[in-house]
């Protein structure tokens, strides 16, 4: 769980500071999405991170196995109830992980129909563009489109809200089940923890939200 | 603080044997002191049991002092009662007021079943602490006790882990049953000392495969073991556990 939830938080990295390239517009209103676009059709035709996207999906698969055969291990663990339920003790996301982590995967259903299935095969409202003779997908302008409806842009906060509290719990409970035990460094990776969730999910917001404001596009 | 009289509804699981079906039976008890220790409140409602021919609540105790770990009641939905680093036979009365309705329930886990009442066994920990919670020494004479050097520190953090009574308390927290800051306290507590260090590897490995077979649940961090321990056991054993077994799964020999 630890391991496979550390590897999805690189690629949140990667994910978040590629899609940034879109608040490039801006700075320079004659960008129009350029450099975005230049960005993903990097990341969309380069053979190295095809690969790496087999072992992103691998991840995540192997997450959400790991994450509902723990549950179900955990369920059989208590096989009376209490009358009164123990909630002071532990934060109520530490211990709705299961549901917050179904709440992630309807989104990520969506959002993968929304860009990666056109992306990839359907071309689903994709117009081409040419940056210095190369032709490429116009992402960009599909996340104009995408995000002109406000229901899609709240349904997508949404989503992030989802994976802040997701992060918020697993990313220190992930340093713990790797060993970390030194006072020092756990108190660290706490504040760290809620930080680059609190980080992650805003710059996520952002994104659809600039699109439906017009700041950006 | 005040000395005052209450009287109370107590609502206690009662179940006959580890097999029978167990339901909740209310009972009134009456001038009940806020100096009395929660359990002395149950001993008034069990002499009362008695005189009415009825069979008394059955509950584990022993010391009554906060130190053997057998109290063992899940009391308004939290571990040994509402008060914090407490057990339930240090629990006073006066955490409650006049007119108020107590539930009071068994430690649930398929791992601790339900022999009667409000007693559960919980000899799964005695097994866990058979098949590695110990070090192994020639006997002889008593050795000097300052012929070891050990760390400050080390030698605080063990004691604090030592301090685990074994009551199961984070058992009964832990919305998965998990033993673990039960499991990381003993481990910690010999792996911190040299004196636990020849056992250190198989200790871990030994102890660990004995806690999944005694079908308690695995650790997801989510702190209410922490949160209603007695003695307070830091859940930060819990990483150290987990980095013991790590180093001895990548380096045991067998």
């Amino acid at each position: 769980m630890g391991l496979t939830g550390i590897s999805l938080v690189l690629f949140l990295i990667v994910h978040a500071g590629i899609n940034a390239c879109v608040f490039a517009d801006m700075a320079d209103p004659e960008e129009n999405g350029a450099m975005f676009n230049k960005a993903a059709h990097f990341m969309g035709s380069t053979v190295l991170i095809r690969i790496t996207e087999i072992g992103l999906f691998a991840g995540i698969i192997l997450h959400i196995v790991q994450g509902l055969l723990l549950t179900a291990e955990n369920k059989k663990r208590r096989t009376v109830g209490y009358a009164v339920a123990y909630t002071a003790g532990s934060k109520w996301y530490s211990r709705s992980m299961g549901l917050l982590g179904t709440l992630i995967l309807l989104f990520l259903i969506m959002h993968l129909y929304h860009f990666w299935a056109s992306a990839r095969f359907t071309g689903r409202g994709l117009e081409p563009v040419t940056y210095n003779g190369v032709e490429m997908h116009n992402m960009f302008g599909l996340m104009k489109a995408t995000f002109s409806d406000w229901k899609v842009v709240i349904v997508y906060a949404l989503g992030c809200l989802s994976l802040y509290y997701h992060l918020a719990h697993g990313f220190q409970s992930a340093f713990k089940t790797l060993g970390v035990h030194n006072k020092r460094y756990n108190a660290m990776l706490s504040s760290l923890g809620y930080g680059f969730s609190a980080v992650i999910t805003i710059v996520f917001i952002l994104m659809p939200l600039s699109f439906v404001l017009g700041w950006v596009g | 603080m005040e000395h005052y009289n209450m009287n109370l509804t107590v609502k206690v699981w009662r179940q006959k044997n580890s097999r029978a079906q167990g339901n909740f039976e209310s009972y009134s008890v009456k001038n009940i002191s806020s100096e009395m220790s929660f359990l002395e409140m149950i001993d008034v409602l069990n002499e009362e049991l008695i005189v009415e021919g009825k069979e008394p609540i059955a509950f584990d105790h022993d010391c009554r002092e906060g130190i053997c770990g057998q109290c063992s009641m899940y009391i308004n939905g939290k571990p040994h009662g509402p008060w914090q680093a407490n057990t339930t036979c240090q629990l006073h009365m006066r955490a409650f007021k006049d007119g108020d309705t107590i539930v009071v329930e068994p430690w649930r886990s398929a791992a601790f079943p339900v022999i009667k009442d409000l007693m559960v066994d919980r000899s799964a920990f005695d097994r866990i602490v058979q098949a590695g919670g110990f070090v192994s020494v020639n006997t002889g004479n008593a050795v000097d006790g300052n012929s070891i050097p050990i760390n400050k520190d080390a030698a605080d953090a063990s004691f604090a882990a030592a301090m685990c009574i074994g009551c199961g308390a984070c058992v009964a927290a832990c919305k998965n049953s998990s033993a673990m800051l039960f499991l990381s306290a003993k481990v910690a507590h010999l792996a911190l000392l040299p004196q636990g260090d020849p056992e250190r590897k198989s200790r871990v490995m030994n102890m660990v495969a004995q806690m999944d077979k005694e079908g308690f649940g695995a650790c997801t961090n989510t702190g209410a073991c922490e949160a209603t321990c007695p003695k307070e056991i830091s859940i930060s054993n819990i990483a150290r556990l987990n980095h013991e077994y790590l180093r001895a799964g990548l380096t045991a020999e067998k």
